[in-house]
């Protein structure tokens, strides 16, 4: 397969790939690629640049600090699910990046670019609504609750770059994800953690965009065990409906799954 | 158009590409290394997979200008003075293969997970595979080669 055609820069910093942006409207950041290149040889997208942000150094870093791990945007889903840091602070989230595509898709595909893609069977932005993150870009640091606004879209403004990831640490959290078998996208994932200030249930691959789950959270703040939310419908209202499974068992999935996630952290 | 400098196999080389050059497109038709295969047209196959400064990634995903300075390693660049790898060996010995087409992508694929997971047991290994596609083996040989590779690398010390 062969893209359409494009020009490639590669930017030596992220106040390079701003401004190699602000020349260009029509020009794409490259991370990972691995969602980006798979879409342009599909000629679904037809960006008139590639501004190559991958081997930058200042975006590829884990840092443990203040109760919080930040993850620079530019760091693998690799480096993430190997990290003695992530995993010693935030097990899940070091699981959820080990299951995120196969090992060669991990090698290069970075956090920064699941979030700013926010493909609606992603992984990471499950962990980042659930956790509280606070996404920092080029500009302005934006809380989970206001990034993701809907389907492939979020709160990023044009030519904005996101830096980093900053996810507190919780009391306990989990991540379970019901793959698609082919893909190992999320057909439901549900992502619980507890902390300090409540519990937060994150849902991913069920519907247009992550989502939380406000009675399974009031549920969990009472009684932290799968039992409390086995009463729980969730409404198959809105959810993603395809050949891979109908709205209605998706919603099934994400109770089963959130049932699993709290087992697994309880 | 732009000229893109790597080395491959160990060897420098120098040629010039289009900026929307994929990496296995570079490989197979300007260094006619064709033993890196295409076997899909979505990025799910891992027929193409080769190593990028030492680890394993889909040449189909990515840009061959991406790999400016970058060490490749591709399968023809596994047998050393004419001794296959191990991991050849072992696919051989263990009849890890049928018609071949993924067989390129597996073994790259397998060195690279044993490197990264010495004392690999079956499970991890089905669960490092999920990359890549086999149509005619079900795995189960694959999944034998790979095991037994592991033993014979970690008994020669690697």
């Amino acid at each position: 397969m062969i893209t359409y055609p494009f020009k490639y820069k590669r930017a030596k910093s992220v106040a390079d790939a701003e401004a190699l942006l602000k020349g260009s409207p029509d020009a794409k950041l490259l991370a990972g690629g691995q969602t980006l290149i798979a879409a342009m040889k599909m000629r679904l997208a037809n960006p008139s640049d590639l501004i190559d942000i991958s081997g930058l150094r200042e975006l590829s870093y884990i840092r443990v600090a203040n109760d919080a791990v930040v993850i620079g945007a530019g760091t693998t889903h690799f480096e993430v699910a190997t990290s003695t840091d992530v995993t010693r602070t935030i097990p899940a989230l070091a699981y959820l990046a080990s299951i995120i595509g196969d090992p060669a898709v991990r090698h290069k595909g970075t956090l920064g670019g699941s979030v700013a893609n926010n493909d609606p069977a992603a992984d990471y932005p499950a962990a980042v609504l659930a956790l509280g993150a606070t996404i920092k870009t080029s500009r302005r640091s934006i809380a989970a609750g206001e990034f993701f606004t809907g389907m492939f879209t979020t709160a990023l403004q044009d030519g904005e770059i996101v830096t980093e990831v900053s996810f507190p640490i919780p009391q306990k959290a989990s991540y379970k994800k019901f793959p698609n078998p082919a893909s190992r996208y999320a057909m439901a994932g549900v992502f619980v953690a507890k902390t300090k200030s409540g519990v937060r249930v994150a849902v991913t691959g069920a519907g247009p965009c992550v989502f939380r789950v406000p009675e399974m959270e009031t549920a969990l703040n009472k009684n932290f065990s799968p039992d409390a939310i086995s009463g729980i419908a969730i409404d198959a209202d809105g959810l993603n409906s395809d050949i891979h499974g109908s709205a209605e068992y998706r919603a099934h999935l994400v109770g089963v799954m959130a049932k699993r996630a709290v087992a697994d952290a309880a | 158009m732009a000229v893109v400098s790597m080395t491959v196999n160990g060897k420098p080389v120098s040629a010039e590409t289009e900026d929307r050059t994929l990496l296995v497109y570079f490989l197979r038709e300007q260094l006619r290394l064709t033993g890196t295969h295409i076997g899909c047209d979505t990025s799910q196959c891992g027929a193409c997979v080769v190593h990028v400064d030492g680890k394993a990634v889909k040449s189909c995903s990515m840009f061959a200008v991406q790999a400016e300075g970058a060490q490749v390693l591709t399968i023809e660049g596994l047998a050393k003075d004419g001794k296959l790898h191990p991991v050849q060996e072992a696919f051989r010995d263990n009849h890890g293969l049928q018609c071949g087409f993924c067989t390129p992508g597996m073994i790259m694929t397998a060195v690279d997970m044993i490197r990264r997971k010495p004392n690999l047991d079956r499970e991890t290994i089905r669960h490092e595979l999920e990359g890549n596609i086999c149509r005619c083996t079900g795995y189960h040989n694959i999944v034998s080669s790979i095991e037994d590779a592991a033993k014979r690398m970690a008994g020669a010390g690697r």
